[in-house]
């Protein structure tokens, strides 16, 4: 067995590594504020919802209203977009789930559970590839096209073709009455 | 490296040099610094960059005492520098176009660094430093482009900070955490730009201190130079003031003669009208691309159809950089004596600007060969892969294989032609 030969620590020994500790701890702690700042402000948390009249939209359209900063489409879909979204099948998708902020996390990517009234779909309008936003009636779907990177979204929103991981995000909305929503 | 000692000759100079040894060290390092005598044109962009980076720094300091960081003005306040400040058009065209002619020389002196193999033993370090300048040099660039809060301005910020989003896919919701961090916001928006200019304002400086290192790196094993051997003696170097003082200048001159061509008759060149565009955060713009000088990372990017993986592969294509030094296995530094790693690093050349031109164009571009579409992401798969294949596969075999031509036996004896019995070089 070897024999401990190091003398017995001092009580200089215990004060250099306490001192050491405790400025490494504080280094730390001071540091946070620095980095938290950067984080959104209370006003910015205090995000608003919107309250939008959607009466004047026409079949076939699509509006785009701002909210959280981000493009919110609010597409009035004709019958034809809506059969060609549900006739296609969940687990051919490239992203299965429905991504709605209305629904459980694990709800499926079907047309209903993408546009509750089937005839309104509501998205936000920021690929969820890199942020760009994507344009509507365009790419071989007829969703969206976002002309950055080349994603293509179907007439549900979800994402069929490209680098996007996902389909297009559905927000929390409520129909206040048929032709009034409130987002967020 | 060290030349002939400095000698104090008056009583302050004597005086200064006890407490002070400023003159002495300026004496080292520029002076009597020795150089290897035979450094050609490519070795001039050291200088010019250098200079670059005074000028961006210089013009940067006062546009700053007109440019408003505010998300409402911003725009504004860069018309009305172009405007109305007395000659803020030509403040801010030296300081736009500076950042391209900057990078202009950058490149330049990487592929000279890797032509002739600037980077080996025992210049690991200084090569990496380069590295970490030119990633810094991104940056800067990129939170500069921001700062007029036009359509691009806007989009390219938002495209270059969803790229830490694709963290999201190994772990959940970090990766949207850290853009909400970087945005200081759920989109883009003012916070953002208040923090790019602060950041804008900081990373010149912190810049010009690693340029320092690379400088101090540098003048430890001294310069390599065209025939990549060692310097032996005396013989083989010239003190670096007047020679290479007076050819760096001359070259400067010329760099800076095409500088004012664009920035006096073509101002606008290296831009994108859609940046005269105020940013609209509701409205992407059809074409996106970025600036000219990181257009073969965006072909790399778009290139691959997942996007956690074509987020890696742009950031790998950068830390591959890092590598260099020690991928190459050859004994022998310049290419001038590697017949068959010269046709690879022009074909690697000819790579680089092959994935600009796909990264300037349309994410669905095609060519049209006779009855046959070539889509260009094809072109961009094919340039990433060579990318890659020439660090990680083509420097570390090539090396191995290869039958280098003989080397000189000293840099006099190959640029003075001394004794006859040895072969000239070629160039």
């Amino acid at each position: 067995m070897a024999e401990i030969t190091a003398p017995e620590p001092t009580r200089r020994d215990f004060l250099y590594v306490a001192t050491g500790a405790v400025t490494a701890v504080g280094a730390v702690f001071a540091a946070w504020p620095f980095i938290d700042q950067m984080n959104p402000t209370g006003g910015v948390l205090a995000m608003a919802s919107i309250e939008q009249d959607i009466s004047a939209i026409q079949p076939g359209q699509q509006v785009v209203f701002k909210w959280r900063g981000h493009p919110l489409f609010v597409r009035r879909r004709t019958p034809k977009e809506i059969a060609e979204a549900d006739n296609v099948s969940v687990d051919s998708l490239p992203d299965p789930l429905a991504r709605n902020a209305n629904l459980p996390d694990d709800a499926p990517a079907t047309d209903k559970n993408r546009a509750t009234k089937a005839e309104w779909l509501i998205l936000v309008g920021v690929c969820t590839h890199l942020g760009c936003t994507p344009t509507a009636f365009e790419g071989e779907y007829g969703g969206w096209l976002c002309h950055c990177h080349g994603s293509q979204y179907d007439t549900a929103g979800r994402i069929r073709k490209g680098p996007a991981p996902q389909n297009l995000a559905v927000p929390v909305y409520t129909f206040l009455n048929p032709t009034r929503i409130r987002v967020g | 490296m060290h030349g002939p000692a400095y000698v104090p000759k008056t009583n302050f100079t004597r005086w200064l040099d006890k407490r002070l040894p400023i003159i002495r060290f300026v004496n080292d390092t520029i002076t009597t610094y020795p150089t290897p005598r035979n450094l050609n044109f490519w070795y001039t962009f050291g200088g010019i960059l250098t200079f670059m980076l005074g000028v961006q720094i210089v013009t940067g300091i006062v546009l700053a005492m007109h440019y408003v960081p505010n998300a409402n003005l911003a725009f504004d306040s860069v018309e009305n520098i172009t405007r109305d400040v007395n000659y803020g058009w030509l403040l801010r065209f030296l300081h736009a176009d500076g950042a391209s002619m900057f990078f202009l020389a950058v490149y330049i002196h990487m592929f000279r660094g890797l032509y002739y193999g600037s980077y080996k033993e025992p210049r690991e370090l200084l090569w990496i430093l380069g590295v970490i300048i030119y990633i810094l040099m991104m940056a800067t660039a990129f939170f500069g482009y921001v700062l007029p809060w036009g359509q691009m301005s806007f989009w390219g910020a938002t495209v270059i900070t969803n790229l830490f989003s694709s963290i999201d896919q190994i772990v959940p919701h970090a990766g949207t955490a850290i853009t909400t961090w970087l945005w200081g916001d759920f989109a883009v928006g003012d916070p953002t730009l208040n923090r790019f200019f602060s950041l804008h304002y900081l990373l010149p400086f912190i810049i010009a201190g690693v340029v320092g290192l690379h400088i101090w790196a540098l003048h430890v094993p001294g310069n390599n130079n065209p025939l990549g051997i060692d310097v032996k003696g005396p013989q083989d170097t010239v003190p670096f003031h007047p020679y290479y003082t007076a050819k760096d200048s001359f070259y400067l001159c010329l760099f800076v003669l095409v500088y004012a061509i664009i920035v006096f008759y073509r101002p606008d060149f290296f831009g994108n009208p859609d940046n005269y565009i105020p940013a609209n955060p509701l409205v992407t713009p059809t074409d996106i691309v970025p600036e000219w000088y990181l257009l073969p990372f965006y072909a790399m990017l778009r290139s691959v159809p997942q996007k956690l993986i074509g987020v890696l592969v742009l950031f790998g294509a950068l830390a591959t950089l890092f590598f260099v030094p020690w991928l190459d296995t050859s004994k022998v530094r310049s290419c001038r004596f590697r017949p068959l790693m010269k046709q690879f690093f022009w074909i690697f050349a000819l790579d680089c600007v092959l994935l600009g031109y796909v990264g300037s164009q349309t994410a669905d571009a095609a060519w049209h060969l006779g009855g046959f579409d070539l889509p260009l992401v094809w072109l961009a798969r094919l340039g990433t892969i060579y990318y890659y294949a020439f660090f990680w596969v083509i420097l570390p075999f090539v090396g191995l294989i290869e039958r280098p031509k003989s080397l000189p036996q000293t840099i006099a004896q190959a640029v003075l032609g001394a004794g006859r019995s040895q072969p000239a070089p070629a160039e």
